[in-house]
């Protein structure tokens, strides 16, 4: 079988191998968790608990009337200690529920369970979707019944399966495949249901063998499902690349899947929607890869979303002592941390600990017009052009060029020989261009 | 430890390539020239070489010293182009005359404009083209064993005579030290390609144009190919990064530019060769050309 791929990208190395044999394991139940009261994209919520409360696990703690938008659930069965501001993996000041833990969890979410999908339309798996407060977890935390909420005017083919997981290191979407494979399906017809799909296709980078095995045959019988082994190539996760390389569909830019008939969700956002239609579990907890050469036990575990990342390396064996970087996320995307006292949240998929010699610091020098970025970048644009253009604030060509296309992988970055921090202008510019427009509106 | 973490913007991971790295590859590249250029025209070579480098890089010291700019003669591209250059030499030239090729190739050619990247033409070729408009009796001696000839081109163009093909290719002629072993500037251009330095389009449309035209005016494409610079110009100096295009089709373009350029100097121009001025003309139009090869996004309707 010929893996399937998209054009241009790179070849990072993958460094999978420090936890993709390391089966998950349940995180220790930690004794206060802080959740973030926002973690999607869309309109905020409003909190629904006080101080000194008492609340259940899986109870909702917040929620918004908007459409755009995911509720958020206690994580354990406690007290509302406080409410109060942190700062989240992506830098943003926020407001947080704590909750001191009690003694012992007993699940009271309000879902009720279902066998299987017979007795459930497309409407009642969205409200469950949406009640369950299930987001994107490969990272966006883009809310996932509003994905599954087709337009009358559009239909759609396929819901396409994101297992590639290009970042390098991270194995959280491997295990979950590999471990739970009949949840993912179970959660892929779903979503097949919810958006009135025929077709299902679950796209694995062809280095995870054993995740394709297991889902091959997780679905084998399902004639309407397909597992189909994409290229190892960064970024082949990128929703875009994925349906590139399945389908053969270019998304329309500024456009969405949904316009050319595809809805794209990570394996590891089904498997949330299997939990959440089955067992009556709204999303209170997922799996993280802890690895990277910085840590002393790198592990998969799953953990209780407000868990601090600190406690959660704690688990993992702690730091070496030259650990130098924490980065939540994978190495390509991934945010670098500047202490550890951060709240995990539902779409943190990783921390990863870099060795002070692994953590080159660049000074860069002039472009050479090698055009390296330009033959590397997924989305065909010309990187070194648009940041000589942000450079000069030069706001009108950036959005000529495309800028807004930018999906900020760093593919880019990552091969200049300058080492200049492309993607870092590109993501200026893009600033910029959007300022500009609500300006003009 | 906490308030020692080390705070980036992604991508946390990079790629080996250095422009250093690239740099010296380009010198390594060019010894099997270096080595043939020694082999055909004795220990001189080396002295002229060496004259060319080191005008090289005292210059860009000392330009950066005076700028007060970082010293960056360890890139190694001041070494490209004074190696470059050299190669271009006749053998016979003045040690002095080489030198100060150099000076002007890395002073005019590349250090007004502000050093490494800025360069709208490459700067080696600056540098020769100074030493043609300023020495050409200097530029247009050629001695192989001692003894002066002329090289393949101009024997064609004043007296009609033809060189043999095999003596062309491995470089048993007269010529510019680095430019008359076409085996040796592949050799090296191979390497390059190995390592992903160097791109193909613009000397395969470049090379792939010229015996084109050659052919179709009724000349002998390959002794055009191999009798002249048009090797080390299509192999080393037309895709020159900085002073090239950064886009597919505008490498075809380029390259197809300068080789309708030299088949026309070498047909019905005054010179015998013609790859110099060919480079020089095309580097100007590069900013035009990306501009108008932009490559059409992933899902822009253009």
């Amino acid at each position: 079988m010929k893996a399937l791929t998209f054009k241009q990208g790179i070849h990072p190395e993958y460094n999978k191998d420090l936890t993709k044999d390391k089966p998950l394991k349940n995180a220790k139940r930690p004794e206060e968790v802080i959740i973030p009261l926002k973690q999607h994209i869309g309109a905020p919520l409003k909190v629904l608990v006080k101080k000194g409360e008492q609340v259940d696990l899986g109870q909702k703690i917040a929620d918004g009337d908007s459409f755009v938008c995911a509720p958020i659930h206690a994580s354990v069965s406690g007290t509302v200690k406080e409410i109060r501001k942190v700062t989240d993996p992506g830098g943003n000041i926020v407001d947080a529920v704590v909750i001191e833990s009690a003694d012992e969890d007993s699940l009271n979410s309000g879902l009720e369970k279902h066998k299987n999908l017979d007795k459930l339309d497309a409407d009642e798996i969205r409200k469950i979707i949406r009640e369950a407060g299930i987001v994107g977890m490969g990272g966006a935390m883009f809310p996932t019944h509003v994905k599954v909420s087709i337009p009358d005017d559009k239909d759609v083919d396929y819901v396409i399966l994101n297992g590639a997981e290009c970042e390098p290191y991270l194995t959280v979407d491997h295990r979950v495949m590999v471990e739970r494979p009949q949840s993912i399906i179970f959660g892929l017809k779903a979503l097949m249901k919810a958006a009135d799909a025929p077709k299902g296709i679950i796209g694995i980078e062809d280095n995870k063998k054993e995740a394709i095995a297991s889902m091959q045959d997780a679905c084998k019988g399902d004639e309407n499902i397909e597992v189909k082994a994409v290229e190892t190539k960064y970024p082949q996760g990128g929703e875009k690349m994925l349906i590139e390389a399945l389908i053969g569909r270019e998304v329309p830019a500024g456009g969405l899947p949904l316009d050319i008939g595809v809805v794209v969700n990570n394996t590891s956002t089904a498997a949330a929607v299997a939990d959440a239609i089955r067992d009556g579990k709204p999303l209170y907890e997922r799996s993280i890869s802890i690895t990277g050469r910085g840590i002393n036990n790198p592990q998969n575990l799953i953990y209780r979303i407000g868990t601090n990342i600190g406690e959660l390396i704690e688990q993992a064996g702690g730091l070496k002592d030259n650990a130098a970087k924490v980065i939540t996320g994978g190495p390509m995307m991934g945010a670098a941390q500047k202490n550890l006292n951060i709240p995990a949240v539902k779409g943190t998929s990783g921390i990863l600990v870099m060795l002070k010699d692994e953590v080159e610091e660049f000074e860069p020098s002039p472009c050479i017009n090698c055009a390296k970025c330009v033959d590397a970048c997924p989305m065909f644009l010309m990187p070194t052009q648009l940041v000589n253009y942000q450079k000069n604030d030069m706001i009108d060509e950036m959005e000529d060029w495309q800028i807004m296309s930018c999906i900020e992988c760093g593919s880019c970055s990552f091969v200049c020989p300058a080492k200049i921090p492309l993607v870092h202008y590109l993501r200026l510019g893009k600033a910029q261009v959007m300022a500009k427009k609500r300006e003009e509106n | 430890m906490n308030n020692e973490l080390i705070v980036t913007s992604s991508p946390h991971v990079r790629s080996q390539d250095s422009v250093d790295k690239i740099m010296w590859s380009v010198v390594l590249a060019l010894l099997p020239a270096v080595f043939a250029a020694v082999y055909f025209f004795n220990a001189r070579a080396i002295s002229v070489i060496l004259a060319a480098v080191a005008g090289a890089v005292l210059t860009e010291y000392i330009f950066q010293k005076v700028r007060n700019k970082k010293i960056t003669i360890n890139d190694g591209s001041a070494v490209v182009t004074g190696l470059l250059l050299a190669l271009t030499l006749p053998p016979s030239i003045p040690l002095w005359t080489s030198f100060f090729g150099s000076v002007v190739a890395i002073g005019l050619g590349k250090q007004v404009f502000g050093g490494i990247g800025h360069n709208p033409f490459n700067p080696a070729l600056v540098g020769r083209a100074f030493l043609t408009a300023s020495y050409p009796v200097l530029m247009t001696t050629w001695t192989v064993d001692g003894v002066s000839t002329a090289t393949p081109l101009s024997q064609m163009k004043m007296d009609g005579i033809a060189t043999d093909t095999w003596r062309l290719f491995v470089g048993q002629i007269g010529g510019s030290l680095g430019e008359t072993s076409a085996l040796a500037l592949l050799l090296g251009f191979a390497y390059l390609l190995y390592k992903g330095y160097v791109n193909w389009r613009i000397p395969l449309s470049m090379i792939g144009t010229v015996f084109l035209g050659i052919f179709v005016f009724g000349s002998d494409p390959i002794f055009h190919i191999f009798g002249g610079g048009l090797m080390i110009g299509a192999l080393y100096m037309a895709t020159d990064m900085v002073s090239s295009p950064t886009t597919k089709s505008g490498r075809w373009i380029f390259g197809i530019g300068a080789g309708f350029l030299v088949v026309v100097i070498r047909l019905w121009g005054g010179y015998p060769e013609g790859v110099m001025y060919s480079i020089l003309l095309m580097n100007t139009a590069v900013p035009l050309i990306d501009r108008y090869t932009r490559p059409r996004s992933l899902g822009e309707v253009k």
